[in-house]
């Protein structure tokens, strides 16, 4: 970490042009290595939230699917914030 | 069109490997990055090392090897006759006025583009493989057709990027596109046209940023130099050293680690130049 980077941490400035465009290029590229378009990654997040909505009560307004991307491989990440476990009837 | 024997998919590669030479191919993806000059630097760094070099341009939509080499008057024939039979490989390569290792392939006219197709380039490649050390490809910027024929004649590739967002997503999507096809040894990265300033103040993306999202192993990094479009404007490539500039002092290296010597990447930091520069420099001091 050099000074000037240790003051703007210490600001509490942290969005400078090169951190927006190094964020911008994480998002847009791990769609462009996925070729998932935006609508069938909505699909797939309401088609896993069915599913999993069989055993868990979940906040359907906090839910969030994204692909994330580290190195030169991608991930799925989902975020599904439980409401309560559902009681299963055996 | 072709009057060659025709090459099979993979003849270039064993005539490459028969004949211990390397085939380089210059891409980017976007258009501007600095590819041709790269190219043109690398040629004549790599042959004042004393390798034989040929420079192939590939941009066959639009040509301009020639002239930052300084070449364009002493172009006769070009790759479109070599490959239509009308000439001998001899007869179109030009040699460079300063740097006898270095020969250019020119491109041909821009009709090339409606003929010219990747197995013309395996052929070329197959050409030149027994003649020289180094072929360098310099191909056209998109990811089209012509970007196609540059990547079928080579077996490495160095994949030139200025660190802005547009230059690093392009780049992203070539890379893919190399590692996809499966036929390259090695894919190295050059950062291109750093402005040390901007990095430091944080408004342009550092050489840590852009390794971190290609995830492509650096070759080399040069600074913005205006010394560049001087040295085009002469056609004088800056990797000749008539003038001692931060970017032709890069080329030289980048040459070196190409043929394997061990040169390290050095920290761009500009230089102290008044009060400013100087409380720049202070701040950039490392504390961890």
């Amino acid at each position: 970490m050099t000074i000037s980077e240790l003051l703007n941490r210490l600001s509490g400035n942290k969005r400078t042009s090169a951190n927006s465009a190094c964020s911008r290029l994480r998002m847009v590229l791990a769609h462009d290595r996925s070729d998932l378009s935006p609508a069938m990654l909505d699909q797939m997040r309401l088609e896993i939230m069915e599913v999993v909505s069989k055993y868990l009560e979940l906040d359907h307004t906090g839910s969030e699917l994204s692909l994330e991307t580290e190195e030169r491989s991608t991930a799925l990440v989902a975020n599904l914030p439980i409401r309560r476990v559902r009681k299963l009837v055996r | 069109m072709a009057q060659m024997p025709s090459s099979d998919l993979t003849a270039h590669i064993e005539a490459l490997k028969t004949h211990d030479c390397r085939s380089i191919v210059l891409c980017s993806g976007k258009g501007g990055v600095g590819k041709t000059t790269l190219t043109a630097n690398l040629g004549i760094a790599l042959a004042k090392l004393g390798h034989k070099t040929c420079v192939v341009d590939a941009d066959y939509g639009l040509r301009n090897l020639d002239l930052l080499l300084g070449l364009e008057s002493r172009i006769v024939f070009t790759a479109q006759e070599v490959i239509s039979g009308s000439c001998r490989l001899g007869q179109a390569l030009v040699k460079h006025k300063h740097e006898t290792n270095l020969m250019l392939m020119p491109a041909g006219n821009p009709r090339m583009l409606d003929w010219f197709n990747p197995e013309h380039m395996r052929n070329l490649v197959t050409m030149l493989a027994d003649s020289f050390d180094f072929i360098l490809i310099d191909a056209p910027a998109g990811v089209e057709d012509g970007f196609k024929n540059a990547v079928a004649g080579a077996n490495e590739a160095i994949l030139v990027v200025n660190p802005e967002i547009s230059s690093v997503r392009d780049a992203d999507r070539v890379a893919g596109l190399l590692s996809s096809q499966g036929t390259f040894d090695l894919i190295q990265l050059v950062v291109n046209r750093v402005r040390p300033r901007m990095v430091e103040k944080l408004d342009m993306l550092s050489i840590e940023d852009v390794l971190d999202i290609l995830a492509v192993p650096l070759l080399g990094v040069v600074q913005e130099d205006e010394q560049v479009i001087v040295s085009a404007n002469l056609g004088e490539p800056l990797a000749l050293g008539k003038s001692k500039s931060p970017a032709g002092i890069a080329y030289g290296n980048i040459a070196r680690r190409i043929q394997g010597e061990e040169v390290p990447i050095p920290d761009i930091n500009a230089k102290p130049e008044g009060f400013m520069n100087r409380l720049g420099d202070f701040l950039s001091t490392k504390i961890i």
